[in-house]
């Protein structure tokens, strides 16, 4: 027999803004616990909230980018439960009208499309963030009134490839257009994962089960693939009985799910409409003025990349995986860079050295316009491959333009008169060499170049003694 | 001489032509409401040390006020009456208590109220009733409750009120003073404890009308920090806007309230006898008074509706207390015992009762019967009130069928099954169903204690209201009274 995998996601992703959703306090990534927090974070009597204009604007971005129908008020419902990282007892969330509804994608999967069907798009507001220690836990509220877009899917990917794709393009989306910087290490994305199977008629097998709270992409897939093993095995041992429809939660350390609740404790959140937010007309004009601020997203820079620079596809790829490698990348054609020089030099010491010293291309010393000092050397041949590299390190490690290493002393050589003396006197001490080479050894050609490098210690241009050196033995 | 029992106008006048120093006033507020509260128990907190404040143009300026103890107040302890709120002192101000500090105004303490201000009798608070000052036996009616007998006393010549259902308009009636809950939003919500959001107002009780509008011009104002605050009506001035011209306007009252058959009781044939007399001397100013009909099952839906919403934003809104960040920290194992151990020990039977109502009509499988029907046939009574208002200035009504209850008459009277007292008593929510301005105003007395009526009006309409509210008050002769011997 033969089963299908269903997923369903619910995406939670904490958004870029100056201020809180519905406060004035900071949102800004905050080491020192409990420092961007006012009264209406800590839920104190008396307090209202007030939406954050920039957070909506970037909500209905996201709803348009998603082909979502954006509704006609903005309303906001109160999602009431008692837990210490909830200050107020409820969260503001939408529930009766949301920012977005019945939209659609289309995601690259292993080099094929997939539509995943959207039900919704919402803005909410997050919660403090606890940390337990062995006898007591603390309450950090930093965290809480942080705003949230949480995007939810139709059960419609049947994959872990599947959803991972999903979750990564929504990543690049919401980097692209600086909805959020999406970074799972300051644990800005946060999942609930819904799985069951299915049979070849679209018959559930296995009811619904949700995984709460997975909190990197990694882990989503673990759990889909932790899930479908789990619950295949025992739905095909006839224990499908064992199987209900509950929420679980995901556990790093062992790589399984674990039993929280099942339906029948499901918690009835009492939505109501939040009474302190008056329904805000929505104007159309205004939807029309964010869709044109919508920004080149991915798939599109990377088209634009393979046609009007000619890229191949697998190096537009690793430009557009992170947008900061494309504002990069572009930055440098803007002022000149060729696009397959640029291309080459991002792609490969670039992302080499970032990554090794493990830090964002935003804190990379050489912006493009120092890293264009060593191209423009490199291209009037004042320097060579080989020192442009050393510049390009020495610029990196001392933290200076890399003008300053280039100079005269150590530019290369391209006066062909000084060359060709160096070239007649090796020539001259290695007749045999000569002859080798003319008998067909033509890999003597090499040896020769690296004697006038030996000489010129690197400095000679390679393009200049190799011309001189194939007029001298070639016959 | 005393000041603190006149008019504002009169205190200010004083002020200005030196006559007396803001200090002295502190000093006479200060020591004439210790003279009474033992009796009364009007305040729960005197700010002993008030600051003088020196005297400018605004009317406020110097002059003492008292505070409902529901409105938060930087540094200065605000409890609501709840021990769930036991010594919790707020961090900011709320945004009417900053406009009225703007104005000059000296808080000279706060006043008590019905736990978490849900309540009409100013008996449930954790700081004991407050009794009428008129008679000590009977209630003040509440939760504005120190407030009105505040203001009756003329200890002060105005204090804050908050109003939910009818919590300043009642109280006033009960204790023969002005008690006005201006349009929703005219008046900043920020810092005010919410009861039910959707249906609180900050208003004031005075003892006339023209300190009504002045008291409501210094803490009106659009506020950014709350989004449900009137934008448009910052250059409105209630108190110039009374000018006394009042002939050609029109009045209406509902036939099924007003109808004496309806009601058997002896004390309510009196209240609508004497309504129908001040209705004949409000006709003498030129206004027009008409009967007009309004729909029964509307009206006996507003007791229910005003259950249903307040109970059900309140059981959400006081989710916030919870002992964990605010308020005495409560005992148990984990912190989720801790919480319910500080609910469980904090709150009165009363307010769990109203927090169980609230529950139960949000859950999912009684949203639809309970809550959001209540919401649509509140929305039918308020199209049919607009409809009204097209027509007509305002509503008069009696405020209730009877004087304010004695204390020890527990067995609360009005919850009897007569639909039409159940109105009678409660139809001043309307005025919180629609936002509208809703004023009322002494109009005399029944069993040696005062009666007053009512007058609402069309949503931001206040001047207006304002307007035919003094009109009406300068003719009935009850302005600027005051409690003359506390017995």
């Amino acid at each position: 027999m033969n089963y299908r995998l269903v997923i369903g996601l619910e995406m939670h992703c904490e958004m870029k803004s100056n201020s809180k959703v519905f406060s004035p306090a900071s949102n800004v990534y905050n080491k020192i616990a409990n420092a961007n927090v006012n009264a209406i974070d800590l839920g104190l009597p008396g307090i209202l909230p007030n939406v954050n204009k920039e957070c909506v604007r970037k909500a209905l971005m996201a709803s348009l980018i998603l082909n979502c129908q954006t509704p006609e008020y903005l309303m906001f419902d109160r999602k009431n439960y008692y837990y210490p990282d909830l200050p107020k007892g409820y969260q503001i969330t939408q529930a009766t009208m949301p920012i977005g509804i019945n939209g659609h994608i289309d995601i690259e999967c292993n080099g094929q499309m997939i539509p995943v069907s959207i039900q919704d798009i919402h803005l909410e507001e997050d919660s403090a963030s606890l940390d337990h220690l062995s006898k007591t836990s603390l309450i950090d509220y930093n965290r809480a009134g942080v705003p949230l877009l949480e995007c939810v899917t139709d059960p419609c990917m049947h994959s872990a490839d599947e959803a991972v794709a999903f979750l990564d393009t929504m990543c690049r989306i919401y980097q692209y257009t600086d909805i959020s910087e999406a970074d799972t290490k300051k644990g800005q994305i946060r999942c609930d994962v819904n799985v069951s199977l299915q049979d070849e008629n679209g018959n559930f097998l296995t009811p619904k089960v949700e995984v709460k709270n997975v909190n990197s992409l990694g882990n989503v897939r673990d759990t889909i693939l932790y899930e479908e093993k789990r619950q295949w095995e025992l739905y095909s041992e006839g224990r499908a009985d064992e199987l209900i429809q509950e929420t679980r939660r995901f556990d790093e350390e062992t790589g399984t799910t674990i039993h929280m609740r099942s339906k029948v404790d499901a918690i009835d959140y009492k939505y109501f409409v939040e009474p302190n937010i008056p329904p805000i007309k929505i104007d159309s004009n205004y939807v029309e003025s964010i869709k044109k601020d919508i920004p080149m997203l991915a798939t599109e820079r990377k088209n634009m990349y393979i046609e009007n620079y000619k890229l191949d596809e697998k190096d537009a790829n690793i430009i557009v995986k992170d947008k900061k490698n494309a504002d990069y990348f572009e930055e440098c054609i803007s002022i000149g860079i060729d696009a397959k020089v640029a291309c080459n030099w991002l792609n490969g010491l670039i992302i080499a050295y970032i990554n090794k010293e493990n830090i964002s291309l935003d804190d990379f010393y050489l912006r493009p316009n120092l890293l264009k000092q060593i191209i423009d050397h490199q291209n009037d041949n004042t320097i060579s491959s080989k020192q442009a590299k050393e510049v390009f390190y020495k610029a990196l490690e001392e933290r200076k333009e890399p003008k300053n290493f280039i100079s005269k002393e150590n530019s290369q050589i391209t006066d062909e008169k000084a060359i060709e003396e160096i070239i007649d006197r090796i020539l001259a001490d290695h007749p045999s060499q000569i002859t080798e080479y003319q008998n067909g050894r033509t890999n003597m050609f090499d040896f020769f170049v690296g004697q006038v490098m030996k000489e010129t210690r690197g400095k000679a241009s390679p393009i200049i003694t190799k011309e001189l050196l194939h007029k001298k033995i070639d016959k | 001489m005393r000041y603190l029992d006149k008019d504002l106008l009169t205190i200010h006048s004083a002020l200005k032509n030196g006559e007396v120093t803001s200090k002295e006033l502190i000093e006479e507020s200060l020591t004439e409401i210790k003279k009474y509260n033992g009796d009364v128990n009007a305040f729960n907190l005197l700010i002993e040390d008030a600051k003088e404040v020196s005297v400018t143009d605004s009317i406020l300026s110097g002059i003492p006020y008292a505070m409902k103890d529901n409105i938060s107040t930087k540094g200065i302890r605000t409890t609501a009456c709840s021990n769930t709120l036991k010594d919790y002192v707020p961090v900011y101000n709320a945004t009417a208590y900053e406009n009225l500090c703007n104005h000059g105004a000296v808080m000279i303490g706060k006043t008590n109220l019905d736990e978490l201000a849900m309540g009409g009798t100013g008996t449930t608070g954790n700081t004991g009733t407050v009794h009428n000052p008129w008679n000590l036996k009977h209630m003040t009616g509440g939760s504005s409750a120190g407030s009105a007998a505040a203001v009756a006393l003329g200890v002060v010549p105005y204090a804050i009120g908050t109003d939910t259902g009818d919590s300043i308009r009642k109280p006033a009636a009960y204790t023969g003073v002005v008690g006005y809950k201006p349009s929703y939003g005219l008046i900043s919500r920020y810092g005010l404890f919410a009861f039910a959001s959707s249906l609180d107002h900050i208003g004031t009780i005075t003892r006339n009308v023209k300190d009504a509008a002045i008291v409501v011009d210094a803490m009106k104002g659009a506020d950014a920090k709350d989004m449900t605050s009137i934008r448009d009506m910052d250059t409105v001035s209630l108190y110039k806007a009374i000018d006394g011209n009042v002939k050609g306007k029109k009045l209406f009252y509902i036939k099924e309230i007003c109808d004496k058959a309806n009601y058997e009781g002896e004390d309510t044939q009196y209240v609508l006898d004497q309504f129908k007399q001040t209705i004949d001397e409000v006709r003498t100013l030129g206004i027009e008074v008409c009967e007009e009909s309004f729909d029964i099952d509307l009206l006996k839906a507003i007791k229910p509706i005003y259950d249903c919403v307040s109970c059900a934003e309140a059981t959400s809104n006081d989710s916030n207390l919870t002992g964990i960040i605010f308020g005495p920290r409560g005992e148990g194992e984990s912190v989720m015992q801790m919480m319910k151990d500080h609910r469980t020990k904090g709150f009165s039977p009363l307010i769990k009762r109203r927090f169980v109502i609230g529950s139960f009509v949000l859950q999912k499988e009684n949203q639809e019967r309970y809550f959001l029907n209540a919401k649509r046939v509140r929305r039918l009574i308020c199209n049919r009130m607009n409809e009204l208002f097209s027509k007509y200035d305002g509503l008069i009504l009696p405020c209730s069928g009877s004087c304010a209850p004695l204390l020890d008459d527990a067995s609360d009277k009005i919850t009897r099954n007569n639909h039409y007292i159940s109105i009678l008593e409660n139809h001043l929510a309307i005025g919180n169903f629609g936002g509208y301005p809703s004023i009322t105003i002494p109009n005399g007395f029944i069993r040696e204690m005062p009666m007053g009526i009512n007058i609402t009006g069309a949503f931001k309409d206040d001047a207006n209201i304002l307007n035919v509210a003094s009109a009406i008050e300068e003719k009935l002769g009850y302005k600027n009274q005051v409690v003359k011997e506390v017995k």
